[in-house]
């Protein structure tokens, strides 16, 4: 079972994972896109950092819902619509939820890479949020149906949403800005696959962490 | 950095606030969620065009907020797409019960703002429909690539259709008119020097001392081609030249489709030019280089539009849509009909455009 506290942990983690990593996020994206991306991103979970304490009363699906909204209010740029989405979807795979099953866990996740692949419209293999996401949904997907537990299962998929994000090194960009470039984005890691990766390692270092303190 | 601010994450909003110390008479501007909009708004009746992208184009968008052009402007952040609920707070505010046009430049960030803020406001009954504006020859397909970038003909399009609105057209006519108008436009940039954004505080890129960047966009993106300085003739020959050359460039992109009530995908093609066609000749200036530079740069491209039998018949020379404080130059060539060059000619009042009043 993932708790509504843990949710507001892994949100509260993953702003500090994106306001640490700021000057990095906007370092990736001045070599191929605008130099923005980690401050876009920060400005947005900032936000929605100082507004945690103010979610705790609600739902899992209300508190996502209220994480979006701010998003897709506050980032601009891809990034925004992209974040809102994903969290938007999610938020209506759990509606009602205080706690979250592992069944709860594989439609959230899906729901949100559903999201960001409608408004987006990128494939696999066009170097963007895509290629860290997806086979982390995917692999998080497979482990829970084998039987596994949700730690192992967020384990695998950060470590698949790792090598999705450094598998966009050597690929052209299709979409976003980057696409400009053409061959000259090769060589350049992704910052919106990144900052999927530091989204997923920031799940997968709340649900262990809480593992470890509660045996 | 050396630049004339104070703190960088006050830029947007200091400028903002300046802009409406400085033309009470033109224009308001709100806060949270941000908007630049007429003083007398709304128009009863009038088609409200609403435009916005990322800040650091100045005088673009808000420069042109005014009569016979915007009706609203959203600014963003530096070079970030704004947000839908500022396109659709600007919305509501403008809209006189003709309805809506939102103008916006081919970025995915813009792109799928605008049509977050085209799906809200149509939820809330308000008629909204958007076109897309993609100029720049630079980038060659649409297949591999989120396909042509706005630049140039943005702001064209924008005082064509807000004319075309003052003069009683209906949505769906300023809706084809824009469209046409950008499908009519063509634009080529270079770079002498990168810029730099306020909060980032060094140079976007690394450009060496007899380096200039061909193909940029408006947002300190490389370009496409890196090569060594040239002279200014030949720089507006390669800018011109890849413009004249560029032959029906063809995407797809996506409409509001009022019958459907949602997103559709067109195709378009751009029509070939041809000779003897009457053209709007537009050298814009990136923020950072002299007029003096940019009357250089016109005075070839008056001779080659004339070597290939093109008739320059309207001419706009400056700084209009730039890139914060970057050296360099675009050109924008618009093949012109008679209504676009009435519309062109009619009386614009903007804090940055005044003709015909
Ligand atoms: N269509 C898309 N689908 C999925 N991800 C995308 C798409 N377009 C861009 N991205 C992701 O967004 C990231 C860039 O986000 P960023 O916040 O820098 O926005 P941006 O493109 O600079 O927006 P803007 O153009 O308005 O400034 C890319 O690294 C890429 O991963
Ligand atoms: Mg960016």
């Amino acid at each position: 079972m993932v708790t509504k506290e843990q949710i507001l942990q892994w949100l509260q983690q993953f702003a500090s994972a994106i306001a640490q990593n700021k000057e990095y996020l906007t370092q990736l994206d001045a070599a191929i896109g605008d130099a923005d991306h980690g401050i876009n991103m920060d400005r947005g979970f900032q936000k929605v950092a100082n507004q945690l304490s103010n979610f705790a009363a609600q739902d899992i699906s209300s508190i996502l819902k209220s994480v979006s909204m701010t998003l897709i209010s506050s980032v601009g740029g891809a990034s925004g619509p992209l974040y809102g989405s994903f969290f938007l979807r999610a938020s209506t795979a759990v509606i009602g939820k205080q706690e979250l099953s592992n069944e709860d866990m594989v439609s959230l996740l899906q729901a949100g890479l559903d999201g960001v692949l409608q408004r987006g419209k990128a494939q696999l293999s066009d170097k963007t949020m895509i290629d860290a996401l997806s086979p982390a949904v995917t692999t998080f997907t497979q482990i829970i149906r084998e039987g596994k537990t949700t730690t192992e299962a967020i384990q695998q998929a950060t470590v698949a949403a790792e090598q999705g994000m450094k598998a966009t090194i050597p690929m052209v960009a299709k979409k976003g800005r980057a696409s400009y470039l053409g061959d000259r984005s090769i060589n350049r890691q992704d910052p919106g696959a990144t900052s999927v990766y530091l989204m997923i390692q920031s799940l997968s270092e709340v649900l262990v962490e809480s593992l470890v303190t509660s045996d | 950095m050396k630049k004339l601010i104070n703190r960088p994450e006050d830029f947007v909003r200091e400028s903002l606030i300046g802009m409406a110390k400085a033309h009470p008479d033109l224009l308001k501007v709100q806060f949270e969620p941000t908007f630049v909009y007429r003083a007398v708004a709304p128009v009863p009746g009038k088609v409200a065009i609403v435009s916005g992208g990322g800040s650091g184009h100045e005088p673009m968008h808000a420069g042109f907020v005014g009569l016979g052009m915007l009706d609203a402007a959203c600014p963003g952040e530096v070079f970030t797409s704004p947000t839908p609920d500022q396109m659709l707070a600007a919305a509501k505010q403008v809209d006189g019960g003709g309805g809506i046009l939102y103008i916006v430049k081919n970025y995915s960030g813009d792109v799928m703002n605008f049509e977050m803020a085209t799906e809200l406001a149509h939820a809330e009954d308000l008629r909204v429909l958007s076109i897309l504006i993609d100029d720049d020859v630079a980038v060659k397909d649409s297949l591999y690539t989120q396909g042509r970038r706005g630049v140039g003909t943005t702001i064209l399009a924008e005082k064509i259709c807000g004319a075309a609105a003052e003069q009683g057209y209906d949505l769906q006519q300023i809706a084809d008119l824009c469209r046409r108008v950008n499908l009519h436009g063509r634009s080529m940039g270079v770079a002498l020097t990168s810029c730099t954004v306020p909060a980032k505080g060094t140079p976007t890129f690394e450009l060496g001392a007899n380096e200039i960047e061909m193909g940029i966009g408006i947002h300190g993106e490389p370009g496409c081609e890196r090569m060594s300085i040239k002279s200014a003739d030949e720089i507006t020959e390669i800018l011109a030249t890849s413009i004249f050359e560029d032959v029906a460039y063809s995407r797809t992109v996506r409409e509001w489709d009022e019958n459907k009530g949602g997103f559709v995908d067109v195709q378009l093609t751009d029509p070939e030019w041809e000779k003897g066609d009457r053209l709007l000749a537009f050298v814009n200036g990136m923020g950072g280089t002299p007029l003096a530079e940019l009357y250089i740069i016109y005075r070839k491209l008056a001779e080659l539009c004339e070597q290939q039998g093109w008739q320059i018949v309207r001419n706009l020379i400056g700084s209009h849509i730039t890139s914060l404080d970057m050296q360099g130059c675009s050109i924008t060539l618009l093949k012109l009909d008679d209504e676009m060059i009435r519309l062109w000619d009619a009386p614009v009042k903007t804090a940055s455009w005044r003709w015909g009043i």
